[in-house]
């Protein structure tokens, strides 16, 4: 089955078995590999992307289901919000063995495009789904709230 | 019943030269810049270094980075020696070749023991120090002028208004000789060393391009995965593949040792595939305890220590049973289950087959032995290893039995000449084995009249990890340490004291988990000391201070400094633990609140003493790191076993571990010191779960003496 959709502002068609997960199609078949693996059942988020500019867990996401949609990964991801999430995770050093880094940048680029100054509350509704076994989550918690900052100018 | 009453810890007991007949033969002997993009152009002064003509300056590291460090650290050092600027810095891992890259504390190349950076401290600096001195030289002969009218700062190398930076002199510098033992700075003109330098792989984990075992892909490459036993010690008895093969995408089904693996164009028809196996396992030899039934049979065992022969007495000082006789007793049992350690990033790798040769990409932890594991299984002494990133690991894949590497091996066999990615899921993960083993703690005490301790007895049954693996020799005889390390050598002053270990057996297969026995003998110790202390009405940090004596002021140093750091004014529980693990001291005060029944961790204060601090910012985040490991473990997780042997975890949703709302605020001081580095990967862990039981049976009155605190119910 062919299935087309927008990957970081291209067009890709892939055909491809109709329940193979967005992931593996980023992956294996688009070689797109910033989007990680780690649970396969929208536990831990590392395969977080945007679609349609909203967080999606890519590995429960078949690619039938994305015919005609708008797909961002973090090799695309990009404005004002990405930035600032970017500069502020590389200014406290976040990562430690980077992993699940990618979806934690594409999350909360993601709520600081909703919301322009997140509470702690709002931190945790948003990130709750990302797991980070490096336990990060003092300094993403900082970062956000500096990136936001940031952007506020 | 054996006596054994020498004393070791993990990282002497690593010192001891590692015997492993079978991982001798092949050493991955290519030459160790093949891995690297080609240069010919490039200086070379030494294994560890390449200094490029664009002015960078390459730091191989060998070790795997897994979010440790130690490609910030390790390349430090470096910088430091030559006096480089730290923006012309790179890091990129160091080959398998033990000759080269052994781990000075292992005697093998491979990381553990927190010993990265310990380990590298001197031989990197001297690293440094030669490619400096030869750039001096070649400085010197350059501007017409002696070594000594040379000097060096951030790159450059300046002699009145002449100078050079050291991709100019790379070549001039060639024609160097190198010194034999150069001299090494004194630690009071450090420069680098001691600053917040920013890590060099963060960008790259920032933005998707770090390069992770999953991400090599090779022409031609097939996806394989393997179903495993369901059972541990299971077998397989017969193999269906009619309908596996049916599906798309699928190019084959082969039994090996480990399981049945199906190979595949892609992933997602890998999955596919093995899903519709049908396999008929072989369960004569298999576990079939429930890990409740296991939990009364190792608290038997520990009580009823010194009756079996495969009971050891560790350490005896005094006579315990006398003090005990009579006296009024303390008495307490802690139960600890078998822990996955779950990295991000499951077992994988891959693996390339041809005319003879194998080329190997995977989180390796132990090259030496993965790269002997992999020759032996192929027959072929050609076995070229990529050291990549790894998504963490916190022990998973340091693996005394290389069995990872040997499955990758086992895979190729099957599969011949090409490519095959081998992926375990987060199923196989939890479900595979390689625990951190069910323990069960029994520790009786004797109190006197003023509050002393006059009698310590304890008593630990445990699995082993060294015995039975290629790591056997370390023990040279005697009982596996990592069963018990941190409850010997008792820090806490008591008229009597005797260690003994119950050698407990199941085919459930064990492995260190981040600080190995400290991740259950610190919360035993400590709960029960403080339990002592309360007893004996005595302040926790004071009594502790009374206790430790004069023989410890690195403990008593972070626990006084822990002691100043805490806000304690708040309508909560505190709770504190001193731990010294990996030749590193640290000291932690929870602050926990009664959420409905269960504690919540608002707030964790932390002072870590590990020598002369290289780079303050990877210790904080150690430590921040390290509690939320610790914590995690503490509160949450579990794995148990139901009755027949079958693991009832499968992936995080029943396998639960902390998120970011479960995460508490920390706060990390580093005690200044002189002292040599020691390390910062896994002392973060131990003190968090006695910290914060401590905390809360203060609060409440209610012990905490089987973990996690929370567990999930079973259904």
């Amino acid at each position: 089955m062919t299935i087309t959709f927008t990957v970081n502002g291209e067009e890709r068609s892939v055909d491809v078995d109709p329940d193979t997960p967005l992931l593996w199609v980023l992956r294996d078949e688009l070689r797109l590999t910033g989007t990680k693996f780690g649970c396969g059942i929208a536990q831990c988020g590392a395969c977080t992307v945007h679609l349609n500019g909203v967080p999606r867990r890519s590995c429960v996401t078949p690619i039938s289901t994305v015919d005609g949609s708008q797909i961002t990964t973090i090799e695309g991801v990009s404005g004002a919000e990405a930035e600032a999430v970017q500069a502020a995770w590389t200014a406290i050093d976040v990562p430690q063995c980077g992993y699940c880094q990618s979806g934690q940048v594409m999350s909360a680029t993601a709520l600081l495009q909703m919301v322009a100054n997140p509470s702690d509350d709002d931190i945790d509704n948003a990130m709750a789904g990302n797991i980070c076994r490096c336990a990060t989550y003092v300094r993403i918690r900082q970062a956000i709230h500096d990136a936001a900052r940031t952007l506020e100018g | 019943m054996n006596i054994h009453t020498s004393r070791r810890s993990f990282l002497t007991g690593l010192i001891v030269a590692v015997t492993l007949p079978r991982l001798a033969r092949a050493q991955g002997r290519a030459g160790y810049f093949d891995q690297l993009p080609a240069s010919g152009t490039e200086w070379v002064p030494n294994a560890f270094i390449r200094v490029a003509p664009d002015n960078t300056v390459t730091v191989l590291v060998k070790h795997i980075e897994f979010g440790q460090g130690p490609y910030t650290g390790l390349t430090t050092l470096v910088a430091e020696e030559m006096d480089a600027d730290w923006s012309q810095m790179r890091a990129a891992a160091a080959p398998a070749d033990v000759e080269k890259y052994a781990n000075l504390a292992l005697g093998m190349q491979g990381t553990g023991g927190s010993s990265s950076l310990a380990n590298s401290f001197m031989q990197m600096r001297k690293a440094g120090a030669a490619a400096r001195a030869m750039l001096v030289a070649a400085a010197a002969e350059r501007f017409g002028v002696s070594a000594d009218q040379v000097t060096v700062e951030k790159g450059m190398l300046i002699s009145g208004d002449q100078s050079a930076s050291f991709g100019e002199l790379a070549e001039a510098a060639a024609m160097q000789t190198a010194p034999d033992d150069p001299a090494v700075k004194d630690p009071a003109d450090f420069t680098l060393i001691g600053t917040d330098l920013p890590k060099v792989d963060t960008k790259a984990k920032t933005n998707g391009q770090a390069q992770f075992s999953l991400d090599v892909y090779r022409d031609g490459m097939l996806t394989a995965v393997v179903a495993h036993p369901p059972k541990f010690g299971a077998t397989v008895a017969s193999i269906d593949d009619n309908a596996a093969m049916q599906v798309a995408g699928v190019r084959k089904v082969a039994k090996i040792p480990q399981g049945v693996a199906v190979y595949a164009d892609n992933t997602h028809a890998a999955l596919k595939g093995r899903a519709a196996l049908g396999i008929e396992w072989d369960e004569s030899a298999a576990e079939t305890r429930s890990s409740e039934q296991m939990v009364e049979e190792w608290t038997a065992a520990a009580k009823a220590v010194g009756n079996s022969a495969k009971d050891w007495e560790v350490e005896a000082t005094g006579d315990v049973d006398q003090a005990l006789t009579g006296a009024e007793m303390v008495e307490a049992t802690y139960v600890f289950p078998y822990l996955a350690h779950t990295p991000m990033e499951p077992l994988d790798g891959v693996i390339e087959l041809r005319d003879g040769e194998a080329e190997v990409w995977m989180g390796s932890q132990m090259q030496t032995g993965d790269v002997g594991a992999i020759s032996a299984v192929l027959g072929i002494d050609n076995v070229r290893l990529h050291t990549m990133l790894a998504g963490g690991s916190f022990g998973r894949r340091a693996q005394p039995d290389a069995h990872f590497g040997a499955e990758l091996a086992e895979v190729a066999k099957a599969h011949g000449p090409g490519a095959v990615k081998l992926m375990w899921t987060r199923e196989d993960d939890i479900k595979g084995g390689y625990y951190r083993p069910l323990t069960v703690h029994n520790i009786k005490a004797a109190l006197n009249a003023d509050g002393t301790i006059a009698a310590w007895d304890h008593a630990i049954a445990a699995q082993p990890i060294f015995m039975g693996t290629p790591f056997e020799g370390m023990l040279q005889g005697g009982p596996d340490f990592s069963a018990f390390e941190g409850a010997s050598e008792l820090r806490y002053a008591t008229a009597s004291h005797r260690l003994r270990w119950a050698q407990m057996e199941s085919p459930v297969s064990t492995l260190w988990w981040r600080s190995v026995g400290h991740s259950h003998t610190a919360f035993a110790v400590e709960c029960f000391v403080d339990e002592l202390l309360e007893k004996a009405g005595k302040d926790p940090i004071e009594g502790r201070l009374a206790l430790l004596g004069d023989d410890h002021p690195r403990e008593k140093g972070v626990l006084q400094r822990v002691a100043e750091m805490a806000d304690m004014s708040g309508d909560y529980g505190y709770g504190v633990a001193v731990v010294k693990s990996f030749d590193s001291y640290v000291a932690q005060i929870a602050e926990v609140e009664d959420r409905g029944g269960v504690p919540h961790v608002r707030r964790v204060w932390c002072a870590v003493d590990c020598g002369i601090a290289v780079n303050p910012n990877v210790i904080r985040a150690q430590m921040e790191g390290g509690i939320g490991y610790g914590l995690s473990a503490v509160l949450y997780s579990e794995i148990t076993l139901e009755e027949g042997g079958l693991v009832r975890q499968a992936n995080w949703d029943s396998y639960p571990i902390m998120r970011i709302q479960q995460m508490p605020a920390v706060e990390v001081e580093i005690i200044r010191s002189a002292e040599p580095p020691t390390g910062v990967g896994e002392p973060g862990t131990p003190p968090i779960g006695p910290a914060v039981a401590n905390a809360w049976r203060r609060m409440t009155g209610k012990a905490l003496r089987r973990l996690p605190v929370i567990p999930v119910p079973v259904a």
